[in-house]
């Protein structure tokens, strides 16, 4: 079997890499360009508000460079999980940027967008056929979490990637996609083995993070074997070692050695890293179990009202021995005193006190306040934004006058940096979908468009 | 923890946590030497038990792997809310790993 070179232009579209690398990948033969643009580390704001997590300026620049080397070199490249949500408008954002290149350098192709948002419809019929399943720690899908949501995309696999470049596509431009079906997609095309495939694209996505010491973000090349795959990356100064390529498993996954796909599950078990140069490393062994059941998981994400936020420092030791009693009784004058105000209309303040749980909250093994000071961040919350402005002016003023044993007269207990101390924030999002369709076909929940630019 | 005992910390070459999907938080204790990593894997520092009791969390929902390829230590466990949401406060998940750095290694 012929060897097939790849190339992963960097971990994340907008993070940056050395054109250098991407010209040396060419030389070196790369059948095809791939570069992940998504996430959720970034939580739920992306994918509800539609907002690339990097400048517009950022995500043309790493394009520009991906888009002229593909056109140049007749190769493919594809994008999976544009505009870092993945959401319709993630895809617009992408899809301007690379017609925009287009349009500046004078490059013709065929283009290919693939969308992964799915209407509401969609996920209710699957869910009413008994085609919707939990992924742990989730409950069962309902009918109210469908409702509650702003988007919902659905993670496709290398299937409809496959059909856009079946159809004649170059540049394939996706909504949400798994970052590894970007990588395995034209592979398995080729006819090479799944689990190859799915190691290498496990070890791609993530551009030069497999590398032993990343000193920024950059590219990395894979050459697929019959049974094996090399791993490299670009620039000179950076290397794989047996131990920085298997570490990668690890990365951002709870399980390192069963990795699900749409299609199956990798296995890296019985993975063999081997050092075949100073800086490559080749990876063989690891298997694939195709699942009965093809699935598609889904991420969705609510609106659970709008935040004020109210932030201050405490340098009184005096509050930080008995902050427990001292936070206690502020809560309970701002209840008297917001009820008095607003009757029984909903709310919520979600308090976070730095210098003692403010990092880690509820994990947070040391209960005592270690420090000189504390910083306390209060978020009012409620269904609209004026109720929790109206709610925060009271918090700010109870709490700067909140009283403590020790000092017998009117104390100002908390030093405010702004004023007005109390600060809008927006709407408060969350992830509220970890689950899993099951589609009628793995091409079923995405639609598909072509241009000719 | 007596001073001068050797911790996590001594032996690690790179200690980390960070979310693995919105809904996981999972940690990695990293070595550059077997005989670093085998010390911790083989006197167990790292078990569910103790995990559990250091984050308040389940035992029952606590995974460890040990990873002898990459000489590393794995933890993972569910978040006790989604990352981003309204309760949580370590959106990447990258601040939860330092109550492990003084676990005491035996010899």
């Amino acid at each position: 079997m012929e060897a097939y070179p790849l190339v992963s232009a960097t971990g994340m579209l907008g993070s940056g890499f050395r054109p250098d690398s991407l010209d040396k990948a060419i030389e070196l033969g790369a059948r095809m360009i791939g570069c992940d643009a998504g996430s959720t580390d970034p939580g739920p704001g992306p994918l509800a508000t539609g907002q690339c997590m990097f400048s517009k300026a950022a995500a043309k620049r790493d394009t520009e460079v991906m888009l002229s080397r593909a056109v140049a070199a007749k190769i493919p490249l594809v994008i999976g999980s544009s505009g870092t949500g993945g959401g319709d408008q993630g895809l617009a954002f992408m899809l301007d940027i690379v017609r925009e290149i287009a349009r500046e350098q004078g490059l013709h192709f065929k283009l290919a967008a693939i969308h992964s948002e799915v209407s509401k419809e969609t996920v209710r019929a699957h869910l009413q056929a008994g085609k919707a399943r939990a992924l742990p720690p989730s409950k069962p899908l309902t009918e109210a979490d469908i409702e509650d949501a702003l988007h919902i995309v659905a993670m496709m696999g290398a299937e409809p990637i496959q059909a856009a470049v079946d159809a004649g596509a170059q540049i394939v431009v996706t909504g949400r996609s798994s970052d590894t079906s970007i990588f395995a997609a034209l592979a398995l095309m080729q006819g090479y083995a799944p689990a190859v495939v799915w190691h290498m694209a496990k070890i791609l996505e993530c551009g030069a993070a497999a590398v032993a010491h990343r000193l920024a973000p950059d590219s990395m090349m894979a050459v697929l074997h019959e049974d094996s795959v090399d791993v490299f990356p670009l620039r000179e100064d950076y290397r794989c070692t047996p131990q920085s390529v298997a570490s990668h498993t690890l990365y951002e996954n709870a399980d390192p050695f069963d990795l699900k796909e749409p299609s199956g599950t990798l296995d890296t078990r019985e993975a063999k890293y081997e050092a075949i140069s100073d800086r490559a490393v080749r990876v063989s062994g690891s298997r694939f179990h195709p699942d009965p059941e093809y699935t598609v998981k889904l991420e969705g994400v609510r609106q659970g009202g709008y935040s004020t936020m109210l932030m201050g420092g405490v340098r009184d030791p005096f509050i930080h021995a008995d902050l427990d009693n001292w936070l206690k009784q502020l809560d309970d004058n701002i209840k008297i005193r917001v009820g008095a105000m607003v009757g029984n209309r909903p709310y919520e303040i979600v308090t976070r006190v730095y210098g003692r749980n403010g990092v880690m909250g509820a994990l947070e093994p040391e209960k005592a306040v270690g420090g000189h000071e504390v910083f306390i961040l209060w978020d009012v919350i409620s269904p609209s934004q004026e109720l929790s402005r109206v709610i925060a002016s009271s918090v700010s003023h109870l709490a700067v006058h909140n009283p403590i044993p020790k000092w017998h007269g009117l104390i100002s207990g908390v030093a405010f940096p702004y004023s007005p101390p109390e600060l809008d924030r927006g709407p408060v999002y969350e992830f509220h979908l970890n689950h899993v369709l099951v589609p009628d076909s793995p091409t079923s929940l995405f639609c598909t468009e072509f241009e000719e630019v | 923890m007596a001073s001068g005992q050797t911790t996590i910390a001594d032996l690690a070459v790179l200690v980390r946590s960070k979310n693995a999907g919105p809904f996981w938080l999972t940690i990695d204790v990293m070595f550059d030497n077997e005989v670093a990593y085998r010390r911790v894997r083989d006197n167990e520092v790292i078990n569910r038990a103790g995990i559990a009791r250091i984050y308040g969390r389940d035992p029952a929902d606590i995974i460890v792997v040990n990873h002898d390829a990459a000489l590393a230590i794995k933890v993972s466990f569910p978040r006790p809310q989604s990352s981003g949401s309204k309760y949580d406060s370590d959106v990447y998940g990258g601040q939860q790993y330092a109550p492990l750095l003084s676990l005491p290694v035996p010899d």
